[in-house]
């Protein structure tokens, strides 16, 4: 209910804000589309090499072998550590097999949201100075993630 | 990792194809070209959309008036970060990647881990505050996770953005167990 007014009203405050502070602010959106462009263009190859690798995978049936109501999810929250761009690509077959607005549909959504690529982002930052040992540092960040996921289980069951 | 990801993804697809023969893997490879092409065509334009909007909201100064808000409670959930620029690339960082600013946030977070690094007394091991920050960065609040709702319209959801105020909450959840997981082995090295 809550969540239709968030997207209106982020808009608002940041168009006023820009207008008021005298920014050129059609300007501004035109130089920050061009950035999401290059983003978009930039994540193309990564986009296909995970949507071949994740199809492959979902589609030759292997997730049979696995038992329980949640199997489905299970791919997705191994691979959401790892690599945003491949739970994406698993994404869009649960919305694709289930329908986005089903059960599955909301709560991949909802864990999508709610965790990040751990172990990509902090391997990206402890090397960018050189740091070996990262001590309890992935313990936590998982942890974290593993709350949000379990979250995510409860919060979908409530709203939806 | 990411290539031992990719080689057991499609070994094991492959592999079992074999033993599966209602399906044809030979089509599912040359499909998922054309499944990236409708992806990226349908979750595109809302990600280049959006970062118009975000850059207003960083060029204007608001992203900065946020990030200044943070401050204050970085600090005392990070007491063991001394630098006065540190706690400033650190607050910038995560009012980014609240507003879904890769862009800025990268750069940002990468800023903070130098002058982190720089008060770090053990070289080639993680201090406390970064530790800290990572736990922060990673299960961060997301206020508008645009790229899901750029998918959930892909498929024609009919309510697509239905999933913000769930994800804020699930999010926030996971940061204040993180948080808490932190506080707890931060207090138990100290002893």
């Amino acid at each position: 209910m809550l969540s239709k007014y968030i997207i209106p009203l982020i808009v608002i405050i940041i168009v006023f804000y820009g207008f008021f502070k005298k920014v050129d602010i059609y300007e501004c959106f035109l130089e920050g589309s061009v950035d999401g462009l290059k983003t978009v263009v930039s994540i193309v190859p990564v986009v296909l090499a995970m949507i071949f690798a994740v199809n492959i995978f979902v589609e030759s049936g292997v997730l049979n072998l696995i038992g329980g109501k949640f199997k489905e999810i299970v791919p997705m929250i191994v691979l959401r550590p790892i690599s945003g761009n491949a739970t994406l690509a698993y994404m869009s077959k649960i919305f694709q097999r289930y329908g986005v607005d089903s059960y599955f549909g909301n709560l991949a959504s909802v864990i999508q949201g709610a965790t990040d690529t751990t172990i990509y982002v902090l391997a990206l930052y402890f090397s960018s100075v050189g740091i070996k040992k990262s001590r309890y540092a992935l313990i936590g960040g998982l942890f974290a993630d593993m709350c949000g996921i379990i979250a995510a289980f409860i919060v979908v069951k409530c709203f939806f | 990792m990411i290539n031992k990801i990719w080689l057991i993804l499609i070994s094991i697809g492959i592999g079992y194809s074999f033993f599966n023969s209602n399906i044809n893997m030979g089509d599912i490879i040359l499909d998922s070209s054309t499944a990236a092409y409708d992806l990226i065509i349908s979750i595109g334009p809302l990600i280049v959309l959006w970062s118009g909007i975000m850059n207003i909201a960083s060029k204007s100064g608001l992203l900065g008036k946020f990030s200044k808000l943070l401050k204050p409670f970085l600090r005392k959930i990070m007491p063991s970060v001394k630098g006065e620029k540190a706690l400033e690339y650190i607050s910038s960082n995560i009012a980014a990647n609240m507003l879904g600013l890769g862009s800025v946030a990268t750069p940002a977070g990468l800023k903070a881990m130098k002058e982190l690094n720089e008060e770090n007394k053990t070289p080639g091991v993680a201090s406390d505050g970064m530790i800290t920050f990572l736990i922060l960065n990673t299960s961060g609040v997301t206020i508008v996770p645009m790229t899901v709702i750029a998918l959930r319209m892909a498929y024609h959801s009919l309510d697509p953005s239905a999933i913000i105020i769930p994800s804020i909450i699930a999010t926030c959840f996971s940061t204040i167990c993180g948080l808490t997981l932190d506080y707890i082995i931060r207090r138990k090295n100290a002893k």
